[in-house]
């Protein structure tokens, strides 16, 4: 069959799976609707968090990213893995215990302030909007590349799916279509990775595959540092980003980030018990860290693959190049989405991948009358004009069973777990913002006496206006899409974490501490993201430059969330013992919080 | 351990304070592995431990792409172990 038609197949099929499960489980109470009514199994808690998690930038972009940043691209396995060590062991047990239904519920709570729970509300919002806007975006791209459906045509139907599922169902609707969709986009993620590393390896198991050998007998990874060193480029298993500094701050703000999205922490609110919330912690990573530890070996190997299949021959000589005209078929495919293409600047027909910058390797490329790199990519919305160097990171794991020969179906599997992966993340934080509007603010601040049914009503309200927000800014995708994911970690980091921890670790934590400790870990985070990369993201406004020269102890402005957090704890624990200690009662709420024993069944009881 | 439920006993807040002290031991005492392997061996010593070569995978290298990710996946469920022995013996479990 066809790859469109059949990837036309797939993708409809797994769409009639996920609304087949949103018609079976839909909620008729709160409790249904913002935590599935509590009554969700650790594993299957664990596999709903997991494809929660797993955003389209975690399946597609990923991989891309380790494949072109080699050892540099570990802080993003590191960091987005190891929050999860913090969540079971410094948040979920104590939040579940806690019993309510959002993350801002429990701000209000603990630090007894409706000022602080608006203040997690809006740090929520932020955070999840910017956030939900590249899933949409996500998906546009995948239905505008593979089945060739204007790129509008795929947010609405994106946008008709999620709102089917999300607003009938609610959370129990959610967490059912996620374990689908976990299912379907892990088997995407693995079976060509298993196929590349036999190819290469003779290892099915990619995660030993990159430990193993290739054809010569030399190991994969040495294979991979010799052929891109020969280009001038950095060894791919030293090569850094930034400082060593940077790494520490990037992968901290990336744990202590994940540790703060209220999508995810919502996630540990949907099961019946403590234990089971340590438990759900655990095999939500299992399930992420299939992913994950694949993720290396599929970069590896298609870095390989990709400088292989281009510098075919010895450095230097007039055939060590692919030729144009014989460019394999994926190539051809990526090359009419400008996401790849060839500019021939020495005109001799063939393709030069090289870097450019390496002062060292430019006699080289003189001697052998190379012109520059003439492998590029446009990025996305831009134009010829402002090409960069090398393929876009984002075809690697898409053009990747492609460029291994793998049958149709493959590809087509591989398009359904992008979307996947977008879909479920989408619902995740559309739940969690629309919660926060209808139980944080609407009942907790607003009509404190509004009726189950009616705040039932107004959730579902909340999720379509979510919905129609997120597609508006999907349609007209602002300049600042790509650095938004950073900001959405950064603020969960600097604000949502800190005062989380806090209010279990910490019970001489008071009001004054929590609140003026957000205000300054955001705002620390905020003005140091805006001063590098412009206010709101317009450029030209950025008043000390995008420079590494200009950047705080070399830490870039994606990775600076850790130093808001730490802001944060600082601020909080100075004024705090500057005021009066938190009443009576809530220091009782905090030593209730502690033990397991006694949490009021399923969150339902409310 | 029935009698740590009553609610009233003098000693119930201490048994509370015992039991907080072993849960942040257990906590401190896994956060230092963790610690070790992400931070420690995947960043600040990558360098040393890229000098010894297991397999193919420098040491380093591999804790920051693989190793450091399997050790989270046991220290969660090792907490989770500790945990429930710790809420049986405190006579807190749910």
């Amino acid at each position: 069959m066809e790859l469109q038609t059949l990837t036309y197949c797939v993708v409809g099929a797994t769409f009639l799976l996920y609304i087949g499960i949103a018609l079976k489980s839909r909620a008729s109470s709160t409790g249904e609707f913002y935590v599935a009514g509590g009554g969700v199994h650790p594993v299957a808690n664990g596999m709903a968090t997991a494809a929660d998690w797993m955003s389209a930038a975690s399946f597609i972009s990923m991989a891309g990213l380790i494949a072109f940043n080699g050892y540099g691209g570990s802080v993003f396995l590191m960091g987005w893995t190891g929050g999860y060590v913090l969540l079971a062991l410094l948040l979920a047990p104590y939040l579940r215990k806690f019993g309510k239904f959002t993350v801002p519920e429990f701000i209000g709570d603990r630090y007894y302030s409706k000022v602080a729970r608006i203040v997690a509300v809006v740090c929520l919002i932020l955070a999840s909007v910017t956030y939900v806007i590249g899933q949409m975006k996500g998906i546009g791209v995948a239905f505008a590349r593979f089945l060739e459906t204007p790129y509008e045509t795929g947010l609405f139907v994106g946008m008709g799916i999620v709102f089917v599922y999300a607003v009938l169902g609610g959370m129990k609707g959610i967490t059912y279509t996620q374990i689908a969709q976990y299912v379907v986009l892990i088997f995407a993620y693995t079976v060509p990775a298993i196929f590349i590393s036999l190819n290469l390896t003779g290892n099915p198991i990619p995660q030993l595959g990159l430990g193993g050998t290739v054809a010569d007998g030399t190991y994969l990874l040495d294979k991979l540092d010799q052929v891109v060193t020969d280009l001038g480029f950095k060894e791919y298993t030293t090569q850094t980003m930034g400082n060593q500094l940077n790494m520490f701050a990037y992968t901290l703000s990336l744990m202590i980030g994940t540790a703060g999205l209220p999508h995810v922490i919502i996630r540990f609110f949907t099961v019946p018990k403590v234990k089971d919330a340590r438990l759900s912690a655990g095999w939500a990573l299992v399930f992420i860290a299939i992913l994950y530890t694949t993720a290396p070996s599929v970069a590896s190997m298609a870095r390989l693959n990709l400088t292989n299949t281009i510098q075919s021959g010895p450095i230097g000589e007039a055939d060590g190049n692919l030729k144009y005209e014989d460019r394999p078929q994926w190539f051809k495919n990526w090359e009419t989405t400008g996401l790849l293409r060839h500019n021939d600047k020495n005109k001799d027909g063939r393709i030069q991948y090289y870097n450019t910058s390496n002062k060292e390797f430019a006699s080289v490329a003189e001697n052998a009358g190379w012109r520059g790199n003439e492998l590029e990519h446009i990025p996305f919305g831009k134009e010829a004009k402002d090409a960069k160097a090398g393929p876009d990171n984002d075809i690697i794991v898409l053009a990747n069973p492609e460029i291994a020969n793998l049958p149709n179906w493959v590809i087509a599997l591989v398009v359904a777990g992008g979307l996947a992966a977008a879909l479920s993340t989408a619902a995740g934080l559309l739940l969690a913002i629309s919660s926060a509007i209808s139980h944080d603010l609407l009942k907790g601040v607003f009509k404190p006496d509004i009726s189950e049914k009616d705040e039932l009503k107004a959730g579902r309200i909340s999720m379509i206006g979510a919905i129609v927000v997120a597609g508006y800014f999907g349609l007209n995708p602002p300049d600042f899409a790509a650095g938004t994911v950073a900001i959405a970690f950064g603020l969960a980091a600097s604000s949502i974490f800190p005062v989380l921890m806090m209010g279990i670790f910490y019970k001489r934590m008071n009001r004054a501490g929590a609140i003026s400790g957000m205000v300054a870990g955001i705002g620390v985070t905020m003005l140091y993201v805006f001063q590098h990369k412009g206010i709101m993201f317009i450029p030209g406004t950025a008043f000390l430059g995008d420079m590494p020269e200009n950047w705080f102890l070399g830490i870039t402005p994606n990775a600076f969330g850790a130093v808001g957090a730490l802001v944060n704890f600082l601020v909080a624990f100075i004024v705090s013992n500057r005021t009066a200690p938190p009443p009576v009662e809530v220091q009782q709420l905090v030593e209730n919080i502690r033990i397991p024993k006694g949490s009021a069944g399923p969150a339902t009881d409310h | 351990m029935e009698e740590n439920i009553t609610s009233e006993k003098p000693d119930e807040s201490n048994r509370r304070q015992e039991y907080w002290r072993r849960n942040v031991k257990i906590m401190l005492g896994l956060l230092v592995v963790w610690f070790l392997v992400s931070f420690g061996c995947g960043i600040l010593f990558v360098e040393q431990l890229n000098k010894i070569q297991i397999g193919g995978f420098k040491l380093g290298f591999w804790f920051a792409q693989q190793g450091a990710i399997y050790v989270f996946v046991v220290l969660i469920f090792v907490y989770v172990r500790l945990m429930n022995k710790l809420d049986r013996e405190f006579g807190v479990e749910e």
